[in-house]
C-alpha cells in the first residue's frame, strides 16, 4: 500500500521550489515511499508523556547585547550576486502567485 | 441601521527602536543607502548562525507587559518556511507556539464608551528585506537593509465591531508603543504595518462569517477606509444571496475599494518547526520584574490623572495623552508654572494647528515647554494680550526664544497705563464724533469700532479692558 | 619516512630546533597531492600559493612561537567556508562561491599557525556515506580505489590516510566523520555536540552537526581539537565549558575503566570480520585493565529512521537559502518561480534533493506530529538510553561501520540500504554525545573502526581509552597507494 501518491510528491516538490519530470516524480514517489514506510517503525514506541528533544544541552538565554558591529561594504554584499543592478541584488520578474 | 454585525480583527507588525538587528550586528535604521547594512548573516550567507538580541527580547517583554499580556515563562523560536527574494534564508525566525505574550487586552474609548480589546498574542520575529519592482518589467530588485530588523507581530482578538473600532485600537496600541519607547511606530517608515481581518454577520448568530483579510493598509485612515468598503462589499453579497468568499483583499486608496489579491487556494503551508540554532528562552519573575520596573505611566493612566488632579475636561485629557511627545510637553510646560487648562487650549489649538499644517510633530519645532509655560504666564499677569500672545508664539514656534524677550525687543508689552491710554482715545474721539454719536442711539458696534481704532493705534498693545473702560467714561462726557 | 608520519609534536619540535622548515611540510603536501591526488581526488580546491606563502612567513619569522598548529598543513572539508578560497559543497549550486568570511575553525586554525593546503571532497552537502554523492568527482580509497572513503568526509579521511596532509577538519552529522575514518583507517573525532563552532559549517541538520578532527594518530586529534574547541559567540549553541589540554590525557594508564559494549552493536547486520576485530579490541583493552560489561541500548534500532526524518526535516530549511538570488548559481529563466525551481533542480544532486523532498514532506501541514514530533521524542528515548548506560560506565565500545568500506557504486541505487551504514554512528549524534573511531586492524585487507563513547565533554576520557588502545595494539596501517602492510 502506497503511503504517498504522486500528487502529493509534486505538491512537496512545489513547496520546496524543485522541478521533476514525470519520470523522476515516479521515482521519487516510490522511493520517498520507502522511506516514510522505514520511518513508520517509530510508530511501535509508545512515546505519550515523552518531551521532544529539540537542543541535547540544558542551556537557556543565550543572548548578545545590542552593539553595533561593523556592516559589509556594499561590493563585497554583492559580490556573489548572480545578478544586480544600482547596489541592489535583482531577480527575475515575479508573478503574483509567486 | 444595517442587519449584520461586523467582526473585526487585526494584525499589526511593530518595528522595535533597536541599536542593532535582532540576529546580527548590523546597524537597524531607517534610510541607509540599498544593501550597506548587511553582512553574512542577515544576507543569509551559507554557515552562517544567529544571535538573538536581548534588547529585541526586552523590548517585546516590554510592549506584551504593557499590553496586559500573560508572559511565557519559558519560549523559543521557530523557522517559517517560504521563498521570497526578501526573506534570505527562505525562512523567517519567528515564533510559533510559545509567543513571548499571550491574553492581553488595549482598552479603547469610542463614542464616550470605554471597551477593551483583546490581545490574543504577541511574539517576537524577523523583517523581510525591501523589494522594489521595476518600472521597465524586467524584474525586481532587492535592498537587505531591513531584513532582520526585529519585530512584534501584535494579533488581536476578534473583538472590534466597527471599522471605528479599528482606528481607535490602532491609535491606542500606537501610543502605547510610543510611551514604552520600543518603537518610532512610524506608518510611512513602514515600523508600523496593519493587517486586518474582516467578517460579518446576522445579529443574533453565533457562529462567524467568512472572513476576508485585507492588505495594503498604509494609514490608519486607510484601515477604517479599507475595513468600512469590506463591511459593505460583503453585506451586498450576502444581501443578494451571495456567499463571501475567504480571499486576501488589496486596499487601493485611489478608487476607496478593495480588490482580489488571492484566494484560500493561495495561502501557504510555511511547515514552522523549532529553530535549532537558537537556545531556548527562561523569563523568570526577577527579569520579568525588571522591565516592569522601565515601563512608564501610560496614556490611560495619565488621562485618568489629568481629569481627576489637573480638572481638565475628558476630551482634552484624551487629545493630550495620545502621543507620548505631547503629553510630555504638557507635563513640563505645568511643571514650569503654565496653567493647566490655558496650556492645554494652547497645546490643543494654536499649537496642534501649527504641526498639522506644517506636517511636523512637537519635538521638530524650537518651541520648548518652558518658553509656552512663559507664554501663558505672561498672558494671566495682563503683561501682554491674547492678540499680542499670538504675535509672540508665531516667532516662538518658528524661532524659538525667551517669550518675554520677544516681547521687549519687538516692544509688545500691553499698555495698561491710563494716562498713556487716553493721548492715543482723546483724538480718535475728536476724529470719530459720528461714531459717539452713533453709539449713543443705541448701535453698540460702534464701541467695537472705536476700540479697534485705538488698539490699531497701538499696534494691539492697548489693554483692552481699560481701552474699553475709558472709552465709555469719555462718551459719558459727550451731551447728547 | 614520509614526515607526516612523525605526528605533530615531533614535527613541531623538527621546526622549533630548525631540522626542518614548515616549507618543507607544505612541500611533502603538495609533492603527494601530485603524486596520487589524480587517482584518490580528494582535493576540491587547492590553496597552494597562500600556503607557501604562509609557511614561507613562518620560516621567515625565524622562530617556532608555542601556537597548537605552528606550520602544520591541514586540510579543509569543504563545507566550512574559508574567506576567498572557493567553498562549494561539492555542489554545482556553489561552484563559483567565493566567502565573504572565515569560519570560527578556520579562524582558529589561522591563528594557530596552521596551514590551509585546500579544500576536501565530500558527499554533496554532507548528505552521504560514500562521497560518491559529490557534485564534482567521487573520491576512492587510498587502501583499495575501487573502494569507497565512507563519507560525506570522504575527502577529509582519504586526504589523511593517503599523506596528502598532515591531518584535516570534517564534519559529522550522522558519522561522516567515523565512518570514513573507519573505512580509511584513520582516527575520526566527533565532539560533543556544542564543543566546537558551527559558524561557517555550511549547516546540514543544525541540532545534530559538528566539526572535528580527523588524524593519523590519537595525539595528533587530541591537539587538533584543543586548536579548535571552545565557546563562541557567533554559535549560541556553542558550550561555555572550558576546553581542557586534552594531550594530558594521553598517559597510556585505563587501568579500572568501565567500559560498556552494547549488544545491539554486536548483533545482526555487523560483519562477523568486523565483529572479530572488536571482539580482539575488548580483550585488549581488558588486558590493559579495562572492565567490560555488556549493556543494552534498547531503542537503538529507531535511531536511523528518527534521524532521518529529523535530519532531512532540518535540510529542507538549511538548504532553502540555495536559491540563486544573492551567490551560487542561478539558471536562465523568465520568471522568479522557474528561476527557483531550474536552479535549484540543476544545482542539487539526487540525494540531495531526495532528502529535502523528504524533510519538506515530514514538515508539511497534517505530517508534523506524526513525522517530525514523533522522531524528536524518539531522540529523547535514544538519549536518555545513553545516560542510563553511562550513569554506570565511562565509555561505550562497539565497531564504527557494520562492514568495512564497500565498492563505488555497490549501493548507489537503494538508499536505505546506503543508509544503514550509519546504523552505529548515528545514535550518537541524536543523543549530542562524543564519539572517537580509530583503526582495530584490517578485515580481509581492509581498515576496521573501532568506536568509543563517552559522556557530554568526555573527550578526554575518549582519548585516554583511545591512546591506552592505540599504543598496545600498535597497529601501523599503511594503504595500498603507499604499498599495503600490516606490520
Amino acid at each position: 500500500m502506497s503511503r504517498i501518491t504522486e500528487d502529493q510528491v509534486k505538491y512537496v516538490a512545489h513547496l520546496a521550489r524543485l522541478s521533476f519530470d514525470e519520470e523522476e516524480i515516479k521515482t521519487f514517489t516510490t522511493q520517498l515511499d520507502d522511506i516514510i514506510g522505514f520511518a513508520e517503525q517509530l510508530n511501535e514506541l509508545d512515546t505519550e508523556g515523552i518531551e521532544p528533544t529539540t537542543h541535547v544541552l540544558d542551556m537557556y538565554n543565550v543572548m548578545r547585547d545590542d552593539v553595533v558591529e561593523p556592516s559589509l561594504p556594499r561590493e563585497e554584499a554583492l559580490k556573489n550576486a548572480p545578478d544586480q543592478e544600482d547596489g541592489q541584488f535583482k531577480v527575475p520578474l515575479i508573478m503574483e502567485a509567486d | 441601521m444595517s442587519n449584520f454585525e461586523t467582526i473585526i480583527g487585526l494584525e499589526v507588525h511593530v518595528e522595535l527602536k533597536t541599536k542593532t538587528k535582532a540576529f546580527c550586528g548590523c546597524a537597524n535604521e531607517f534610510g541607509a543607502p540599498p544593501n550597506t547594512n548587511t553582512c553574512p548573516i542577515c544576507l543569509g550567507h551559507p554557515g552562517v548562525l544567529p544571535i538573538l538580541n536581548r534588547q529585541a527580547v526586552d523590548y517585546a517583554i516590554k510592549a506584551a507587559l504593557a499590553l496586559n499580556c500573560e508572559i511565557s515563562r519559558e519560549t523559543k523560536f521557530d523557522r517559517k518556511n517560504y521563498f521570497y527574494p526578501d526573506n534570505p534564508k527562505a525562512y523567517q525566525i519567528s515564533q510559533f507556539d510559545q509567543p513571548i505574550g499571550r491574553n492581553g487586552y488595549i482598552e479603547i474609548e469610542v463614542d464616550g464608551k470605554k471597551k477593551k480589546i483583546g490581545v490574543h498574542r504577541l511574539h517576537l520575529e524577523e523583517d523581510a528585506g525591501k523589494l522594489s519592482h521595476l518600472a521597465n518589467g524586467t524584474g525586481s530588485l532587492v535592498d537587505f537593509n531591513r531584513v532582520g530588523t526585529p519585530l512584534i507581530e501584535i494579533v488581536s482578538e476578534a473583538d472590534m465591531r466597527t471599522p471605528h473600532e479599528a482606528y481607535a485600537y490602532l491609535e491606542k496600541l500606537k501610543a502605547i508603543m510610543q510611551y514604552i519607547g520600543v518603537s518610532d511606530v512610524k506608518m510611512e517608515e513602514g515600523s508600523l504595518r496593519c493587517d486586518a481581518n474582516i467578517s460579518i454577520r446576522p445579529y443574533g448568530q453565533k457562529e462567524f462569517g467568512t472572513k476576508t483579510e485585507l492588505k495594503n493598509l498604509n494609514s490608519f485612515a486607510f484601515v477604517e477606509k479599507g475595513l468600512a468598503y469590506e463591511e459593505k462589499r460583503q453585506e451586498k453579497i450576502l444581501l443578494s444571496g451571495g456567499v463571501v468568499e475567504q480571499e486576501t483583499r488589496r486596499y487601493n486608496d485611489a478608487t476607496k475599494t478593495t480588490t482580489l489579491m488571492r484566494g484560500k487556494e493561495g495561502s501557504n503551508d510555511y511547515r514552522y518547526f523549532p529553530e535549532p540554532d537558537i537556545i531556548k528562552l527562561k523569563i523568570d519573575q526577577d527579569w520579568i520584574d525588571r522591565i516592569q520596573s522601565e515601563i512608564p505611566e501610560l496614556p490611560d493612566s495619565r488621562q485618568k490623572r489629568y481629569v481627576e488632579e489637573l480638572g481638565l475636561p475628558d476630551y482634552d485629557a484624551m487629545v493630550l495623552t495620545q502621543t507620548k511627545t505631547m503629553s510630555d510637553f504638557f507635563e513640563r510646560a505645568i511643571a514650569e508654572g503654565g496653567d493647566p487648562k490655558l496650556t492645554a487650549n494652547w497645546l490643543m489649538g494654536d499649537i496642534s494647528a501649527y504641526l498639522n499644517s506644517h506636517y511636523k510633530t512637537i519635538d521638530d519645532v524650537p518651541l520648548t515647554p518652558e518658553s509656552l509655560a512663559k507664554l501663558v504666564q505672561l498672558i494671566e499677569k495682563g503683561t501682554i494680550s491674547g492678540k499680542i500672545a499670538k504675535k509672540v508664539f508665531k516667532t516662538l514656534i518658528k524661532e524659538g526664544g525667551d517669550p518675554e524677550d520677544i516681547v521687549k525687543a519687538k516692544g509688545l508689552v500691553q499698555i495698561s497705563d491710563e494716562g498713556a491710554l487716553r493721548e492715543i482715545i482723546t483724538p480718535i474721539l475728536a476724529a470719530n464724533q459720528q461714531s459717539v454719536v452713533d453709539y449713543k442711539n443705541g448701535k453698540d458696534r460702534a464701541l467695537g469700532f472705536l476700540v479697534g481704532q485705538v488698539m490699531k493705534q497701538s499696534r494691539g498693545k492697548a489693554n483692552p479692558k481699560i481701552v474699553n473702560k475709558i472709552l465709555l467714561e469719555e462718551i459719558e462726557k459727550v451731551n447728547g | 619516512m614520509p614526515l607526516f608520519e612523525e605526528g605533530l609534536v615531533h614535527l613541531k619540535e623538527k621546526i622549533h630546533n630548525k631540522e626542518i622548515k614548515a616549507s618543507d611540510l607544505i612541500d611533502e603536501a603538495y609533492a603527494r597531492i601530485n603524486e596520487v591526488d589524480g587517482k584518490v581526488k580528494a582535493f576540491l580546491t587547492l590553496n597552494e600559493e597562500k600556503a607557501r606563502e604562509d609557511a614561507r612567513l613562518i620560516d621567515e619569522s625565524g622562530r617556532a612561537e608555542d601556537t597548537l598548529l605552528f606550520g602544520m598543513p591541514i586540510g579543509i572539508k569543504d563545507n566550512l567556508v574559508t574567506k576567498n578560497l572557493r567553498t562549494t559543497c561539492a555542489s554545482h549550486i556553489l561552484e563559483n562561491f567565493d566567502p565573504l568570511y572565515d569560519a570560527t575553525v578556520i579562524d582558529k586554525v589561522r591563528t594557530q599557525k596552521g596551514i590551509i593546503i585546500g579544500k576536501l571532497n565530500m558527499d554533496e552537502f554532507a548528505m552521504g556515506s560514500s562521497t560518491e554523492n559529490s557534485g564534482f568527482a567521487a573520491t576512492k580509497n587510498p587502501w583499495d580505489l575501487e573502494r569507497v572513503p565512507g563519507g560525506s568526509s570522504g575527502g577529509s579521511a582519504a586526504a589523511v590516510a593517503a599523506g596528502e596532509v598532515l591531518f584535516a577538519l570534517g564534519s559529522d552529522t550522522g558519522g561522516s566523520i567515523r565512518q570514513p575514518s573507519a573505512f580509511c583507517g584513520v582516527v575520526g573525532m566527533k565532539p560533543t555536540y556544542g564543543r566546537v563552532s558551527r559558524y561557517g559549517l555550511v549547516a546540514f541538520a543544525s541540532s545534530l552537526d559538528q566539526v572535528g578532527p580527523i588524524t593519523r594518530s590519537v595525539a595528533d586529534n587530541a591537539y587538533l581539537l584543543e586548536a579548535i574547541a571552545g565557546v563562541d559567540r557567533y554559535d549560541s549553541t556553542s558550550a561555555d565549558v572550558a576546553v581542557p589540554h586534552y594531550s594530558k590525557a594521553l598517559t597510556g594508564e585505563i587501568k579500572g575503566l568501565r567500559v560498556a559494549v552494547p549488544k545491539e552493536y554486536l548483533g545482526e547486520g555487523i560483519d562477523e570480520s568486523v565483529k572479530d576485530r572488536i571482539k580482539a579490541a575488548l580483550r585488549q583493552l581488558e588486558n590493559l585493565g579495562a572492565v567490560c560489561e555488556e549493556v543494552s541500548l534498547p531503542h537503538s534500532k529507531y535511531a536511523l529512521p528518527a534521524y532521518y526524518i529529523i535530519a532531512s526535516s532540518e535540510a529542507s530549511a538549511n538548504l532553502a537559502r540555495f536559491d540563486g538570488v544573492r551567490y551560487g548559481v542561478r539558471a536562465d529563466s523568465k520568471d522568479l518561480i522557474e528561476m527557483y525551481k531550474k536552479s535549484r533542480s540543476e544545482g542539487f544532486g539526487d540525494e540531495v534533493k531526495r532528502r529535502i523532498m523528504l524533510g519538506t514532506f515530514a514538515l508539511s501541514s497534517g505530517y508534523y506530529d506524526a513525522y517530525y514530533k514523533k522522531a524528536q521524542k524518539v531522540r529523547t528515548l535514544i538519549k536518555r538510553d545513553f545516560e542510563k548506560v553511562l550513569e554506570n560506565h565511562d565509555i561505550i565500545v562497539g565497531p564504527t561501520t557494520p562492514t568495512p568500506a564497500f565498492k563505488i557504486g555497490e549501493k548507489l541505487d537503494d538508499p536505505l540500504t546506503m543508509y544503514a551504514n550509519d546504523l552505529l554512528t548515528i545514535p550518537v549524534n541524536l543523543a549530542g554525545v562524543p564519539a572517537i573511531s580509530l583503526p582495530c586492524g584490517l578485515a580481509n585487507g581492509l581498515p576496521v573502526g573501532l568506536q568509543m563513547i563517552a559522556r557530554p565533554f568526555g573527550e578526554e576520557t575518549l582519548y585516554r581509552a583511545a591512546y591506552a588502545y592505540e599504543q598496545a595494539a600498535r597497529f601501523h596501517l599503511t594503504p595500498a597507494i603507499k604499498g599495503a602492510s600490516e606490520k
